[in-house]
């Protein structure tokens, strides 16, 4: 076993995701305390181009036609495979829906500890990761062997595992890839909502405790007043009270407004994860214990409904002055 | 007739507050309370409709846990067919690795077409559980799915990507996949029907055998977060934390 | 000496006039019976059985009370004088003929004074019944309020009658007009038409002529009334009766009765006609169609899809098709796919009990929808808003989905601190409700309550987290296995602890404590209304600065309707120096809030006016009025919301009994 930190570089028709600029800089920590190079896995059809910013020391690039997007039965193969030949002290994925995965795949296939939704690595070089919606830390030490770590997004930022020079190629070749049971058939995007959230500056935000389809209204009539738009943390899409192209959260879009103003949002691990990048969050919630508020700069625990009108008022007296 | 095998898990409830046990890495029990893991839930949700839409046998596995006879008795009230127990499992969380091989076994004796679990549960420091209970069965695995339809041979699944993205994926049966969420929101079953349940269908105590609780990885502690930087709170009525807010707005000079 | 002679002008050439009398109006009435019959044993044929024969005495009272004297009709009284002009004229009228037969074949008494006081009570029951036509033809044609039903069958009954009851005026001034007895002044109305016979100049043989007419159209009038009745309007007049006869005796309103079940035992959830019971279907024949229920139902005011006129109406329609169509006989069609009974309609109802306080024939609407709401939530035929507070309910023991142990929570601020009931003994063991306890407005409502309780130095207590949500609304949500155990674990709780009477804030909590819990001994249950009342009167509150505002009060449904407490409130009012102004709709009138049946749980769909709103517009209508009382937390909540939507936010201020309480110790 090698004191390499290996990970696996995400990527989505072409386009290589935040996850793994975020691994890429929690593997140069821990990577300082065990000693190795970080390297980064990457899987595709001529994609070798991809590899570029990321601040790892190596690529291993595997090339195949049964690999150009992600599916777990080729990417499980192809990684089983990769691991005959190394053996790296420990391998990163992204806890994301291509990589939870596949990491515990491997895990149970190589009989490797696993450890999830790691957030960072410690000043002394033990994982950190986050449980229980965000109410628990564990503080874990790598195994005897190879070490699974999912990441979550939070820890650290995606500049944090860019850098400007591209890493040097290790090539790999495909194991056999015949008779795949997973395939890709196509990828389907949601409606074209007129509107592009993640691109937006000013973000209303519904939840749970938006209660009723009618009450969207509310949002709406705000975020027309503040020239913005609305968005949804995922009970408001499942109820298909908004179309999926507003759902913001760990299925849906990351944002990075100037103002995110949520509403009735209690602040789930998935929902938070894609708003850290936000410049300024607003929360109002009538529950004061919702973790919402811990990630917020400024709170308001009053409700809701009663709230609304009010602030509606203010602020068109306060755009005529 | 498919076969479709659910497993089904209870797990620490966020509306209460967690408690770290004594021992510093484990959560304290006393304080815990216990429900259906909410992908769980629309796993079950997933079968039943897979069962009314076409037909199968929908079998029901949960490691014994307080309230697990309830769950159960509810998912029979929804239509599953085959509610059985694991019993033994013991106050300490055993590794997914671990359940999973104790699952593939009872599994195995089944031979489902199809095993849904929910695609993450929030308590799992170890792995998830539905892809190492796949690679046990040597079964293909999906994870985030939100959709699924049973063909010859064969399921065609709908899997969640970010920014609101689909893929449409064909998975060769039998496979394991990893429900995010249901097609229709899980049911609302009425208390009655449960209580009803309980007199008519049956549950199956199947042993656990021995359960691993050490995974290989060593946990230093389990420990609450530090009261992060929480929001500077507003306060006041209505109309004061309005014109707070306005304040604020203008001075971000977003009006 | 005049006394009464029978069959003056007729004939007897071809054979006593009874032959044809007695004929046609018995077979006439054989006609009505057979009819009749037909459709009333269907009632017992189709529907479940329902025993409701006991208490004999108290049904007969309740037959006087509602059928005869008709004090519900006389509710309103421009169309309760025009009724009791109609009907009492017809009893009369009944009652005459009774007594002519009885006269005439049995025992002479119509003679002298007995007979001119008969006639004279006729005479005027005549012009009392025109006069109440004349008002129902200015009501029906010229006034024509929404809540009637415009069909050509009501005027073809009000023209029957009329026509029986002219024909009876003129056959007798006819019969003045060539008699001319000494005693016609007795008939002081037929009196006067016989001398407008008179005046025409037309000779005897001509007037028993017209006579012999009219009175052959009279008697063929009469027995046409009779052969239509079963399929007319006037089947009321049956039916009614029966229904009245029938109502529910043994249950409070307050009371619902549990999930029925068949002969294996087996819980019945009724969704088809044949479910209903036989008593359920007789509400559909018995509805007269006057549409007070219609008028006072909060959600049909509202715009929502419920009119509870409709409603059982729609049982009539279904019950009718069942009759007639091809398939007939098995009678389980569907209720749910009718319009007037659908999904929509059910969850609409607020279970106010507005209209069955109003009911003349005292048909039991309510019953009906929970029963029929049980069988959607055994189906999951709810809307999701709901389902998320049911789950909660279930799981947690209150609707807002927050830990038991954060019910008490309102009272770290409070001292001397709240005792817990369930481990010290307190005299009065406060039931506070999931709203007063987890709304973050209202529980500062409920901190002050104790505040003053603590003031008058109550000795009371709270379950802390062993109370759970008392479960009225839950079981009228239907869904009655979640009410047991709510019932189930509150009995535990309340048996660990040692009281001497229950008092809670809410009403809906009071009304299933007092009304639906299965205590096993007999127990003392307030609201706290009324223990404000009686702590000022035992002198224990005593107000120091007396508020000089003008208020109005609004009677909460499950207080006053349902429970009957319409003093209490108004006396604490009074005893703090408020000056008490009621609006037109107050006590058993007033308007439901809207949130009760579990309403507030629900999506409120397209509404045109809320009922709320409606309420403090009415408000606004008393000069000067200042503040708009209230009992109940939901009420609270739902005024509060009202006055800022009507604009009415700095004009009025909606206030709990409590706050004026406070503001005048």
């Amino acid at each position: 076993m090698t004191q390499d930190i290996f990970l696996l570089i995400e990527h989505i028709q072409g386009q290589v995701s935040d996850i793994s600029y975020i691994m890429a800089a929690a593997a140069r920590e821990l990577a300082k305390h065990e000693g190795g190079n970080v390297i980064g896995i990457l899987f595709g059809s001529s994609s070798e181009g991809l590899k570029d910013s990321l601040a790892v020391d190596k690529v291993i690039y595997c090339d195949h036609p049964a690999l150009t997007e992600f599916t777990s039965d080729a990417y499980k193969r192809t990684l089983i495979s990769l691991l005959e030949e190394y053996s790296p002290r420990a391998i990163l994925f992204g806890n994301t829906t291509l990589g939870a995965g596949v990491s515990s795949s491997l895990s149970s296939h190589l009989k490797f500890p696993v450890i999830n939704s790691c957030i960072k690595v410690s000043d002394s070089g033990s994982i950190i990761s986050q449980i229980c919606g965000g109410k628990i830390m564990v503080e874990c030490q790598l195994g005897d062997k190879t070490t699974v770590i999912t990441v979550n997004p939070g820890g650290y930022k995606p500049e944090e595992g860019q850098s400007g020079s591209s890493p040097e190629t290790i090539n790999f070749s495909a194991p056999d890839l015949e008779n795949l049971k997973v395939q890709l058939t196509q990828y389907i995007e949601p409606e074209a909502g007129d509107v592009d959230i993640s691109q937006e500056k000013i973000l209303i935000a519904i939840g749970r405790g938006i209660q009723t389809e009618d009450n969207i209204e509310l949002a709406d009539e705000l975020a027309k007043l503040l020239g913005g738009a609305v968005c949804a943390s995922r009970p408001v899409i499942d109820q298909g009270w908004l179309s999926s192209s507003r759902l913001v959260g760990k299925s849906g879009k990351k944002v990075k407004p100037d103002l995110y103003l949520c509403l009735g949002i209690s602040g789930a691990t998935e929902h938070i994860e894609a708003i850290t990048d936000s410049k300024t969050i607003i929360a109002v919630n009538s529950d004061p214990d919702a973790p919402i508020f811990d990630i917020a700069q400024y709170g308001i625990e009053v409700d809701l409904f009663d709230f609304i009108d009010p602030l509606l008022e203010q602020i068109e007296n306060a755009k005529n002055d | 007739m498919t076969e479709i095998v659910v497993i089904a898990r209870l797990v620490p409830d966020l509306v209460e507050e967690l408690e770290i046990a004594p021992n510093g890495t484990a959560l304290d029990l006393a304080w815990l309370r216990l429900i259906i893991n909410e992908f769980d839930n629309h796993a079950i949700e997933q079968a039943i409709i897979l069962k009314e839409r076409s037909g199968a046998t929908v079998t029901i596995i949960s490691p014994e846990a307080e309230g697990v006879e309830d769950m159960l008795f509810t998912t029979a009230a929804k239509g599953a067919d085959r509610l059985i127990k694991l019993t033994g499992v013991g106050e300490e969380k055993p590794t997914n690795l671990s359940m999973a091989q104790t699952l593939a076994e009872m599994i195995k004796e089944i031979n489902p077409d199809l095993v849904l679990n929910g695609v993450q549960a929030h308590d799992d420091i170890t792995g998830d559980l539905a892809p190492q209970l796949a690679d046990l069965l040597d079964m293909p695995y999906v994870g985030y799915i939100s959709g699924v339809s049973l063909g010859d041979g064969k399921a065609t699944a709908f899997k969640e990507y970010p920014g609101g993205v689909l893929a449409e994926i064909e998975i060769a049966l039998p496979a394991v996949l990893g429900i995010q969420s249901s097609e229709e929101p899980p049911r609302y079953v009425a208390i009655s029907k449960v209580r009803q349940m309980m007199n008519t269908a049956s549950i199956e105590d199947r042993d656990a055998g021995v359960l691993e609780t050490e995974g290989g990885v060593i946990i230093d502690r389990m420990y609450l977060p530090e009261a992060a930087d929480r929001a500077e709170m507003l306060e006041g009525d209505e109309e004061e934390v309005a014109s707070k807010l306005t304040a604020i707005l203008q001075d971000l000079g977003l009006l | 000496m005049p006394e009464h002679v029978e069959y003056w002008g007729i004939p007897h050439e071809w054979g006593s006039p009874n032959i044809l009398v007695y004929s046609v109006m018995f077979l006439a009435a054989a006609i009505l019976i057979f009819r009749f019959f037909l459709r009333a044993r269907l009632w017992w044929k189709v529907g479940r059985p329902e025993p409701r024969w006991n208490k004999l005495h108290v049904r007969l009272y309740n037959l006087i009370k509602y059928s005869i004297v008709q004090t519900r009709v006389l509710r309103q009284k421009y169309p309760g004088i025009m009724h009791i002009a109609l009907a009492w004229s017809f009893f009369i009228f009944f009652l005459g003929t009774a007594l002519a037969t009885i006269n005439t074949h049995f025992y002479t008494f119509l003679s002298g004074t007995v007979f001119s006081l008969y006639k004279l009570t006729l005479d005027i029951f005549t012009v009392v019944f025109l006069l109440g036509a004349i008002l129902a033809i200015y009501r029906r044609y010229v006034t024509k309020p929404d809540r009637l039903t415009y069909k050509p069958q009501f005027t073809w009954t009000l023209v029957l009658l009329t026509v029986i009851v002219l024909g009876g005026i003129t056959t007798e001034a006819l019969r003045l007009a060539v008699e001319q007895p000494t005693n016609a002044v007795w008939s002081p109305a037929g009196y006067l038409i016989s001398q407008a016979f008179r005046s025409t100049g037309a000779s005897e043989a001509a007037l028993t002529n017209w006579h012999l007419g009219i009175w052959l159209v009279h008697l063929l009038t009469a027995a046409v009334t009779l052969i239509t009745l079963p399929v007319g309007s006037l089947l009321h007049v049956l039916t009614g009766p029966l229904n009245i006869f029938f109502a529910e005796i043994d249950r409070p309103v307050g009371e619902l009765s549990s999930t029925p079940t068949d002969k294996e035992g087996q819980p019945v959830y009724v969704s088809k006609l044949n479910e209903l019971t036989w008593k359920q279907i007789l509400n559909g024949d018995a509805c007269t169609e006057c549409g007070r229920c219609q008028d006072v139902c909060p959600a049909f005011g509202a715009g929502l899809p419920l009119n509870p006129k409709d409603f059982i109406l729609g049982i009539r329609e279904i019950f009718e098709d069942a009759k007639s169509s091809s398939k007939g006989l098995s009678f389980d069609q569907s209720l749910l796919e009718n319009h007037k009974l659908s999904r929509e309609v059910l969850w609409s109802c607020t279970t106010c009990a507005a209209c069955i306080t109003e009911c003349p024939v005292l048909v039991e609407h309510m019953d009906t929808i929970v029963e029929l709401r049980r069988h959607l939530v055994i189906e999951g035929m709810i809307d999701s808003e709901l389902q998320d507070a049911l789950t909660n309910l279930g799981r947690y023991g209150n609707s807002f989905g927050q830990s038991p142990r954060k019910r008490a929570k309102w009272t770290q601020e409070i001292d001397p601190p709240v005792k817990d009931a369930t481990r010290e003994p307190v005299e009065y063991l406060w039931f506070v409700g999931d709203y007063a306890s987890y709304n973050p407005a209202l529980a500062e409502m409920t901190a002050k309550t104790a505040k003053v309780f603590n003031h008058a130095g109550l000795d009371f207590g709270v379950m802390h987290k062993g109370e759970n949500h008392a479960g009225n609304d839950v079981r009228r949500v239907g869904e009655e296995g979640l009410f047991e155990m709510l019932v189930e674990k509150n009995l535990s709780a309340l048996q660990r602890c040692q009281y001497q009477s229950i008092i809670t804030t809410d009403p809906h909590t009071y009304n299933t404590l007092l009304n639906e819990y299965p205590f096993s001994e007999p127990q003392t249950i307030l609201h706290y209304s009324e223990l404000l009342a009686q702590l000022i009167k035992e002198g224990k509150l005593r107000f120091t600065n007396p508020l000089n505002y003008k208020v109005t009060y609004h009677d909460p449904c499950y207080l006053g309707r349902y429970n009957g407490i319409y003093d209490a409130p108004r006396f604490v009012i009074k005893a703090t120096g408020c000056e008490l102004a009621e609006m037109p709709r107050n006590k058993d009138l007033a308007l439901c809030c809207g949130a009760g049946g579990g309403r507030i749980w629900m999506e409120e769909g397209k509404i045109q006016e809320r009922p709320s709103e409606s309420r403090i517009r009415e408000a606004m209508e008393l000069d000067g009025i200042q503040h708009f009382i209230v009992a109940c937390p939901k009420d609270i909540t739902m005024y509060q919301d009202a006055v800022k939507t009507t604009g009415y936010e700095s004009d009025l201020i909606v206030k709990d009994l409590i706050e004026l309480v406070i503001e005048a110790l």
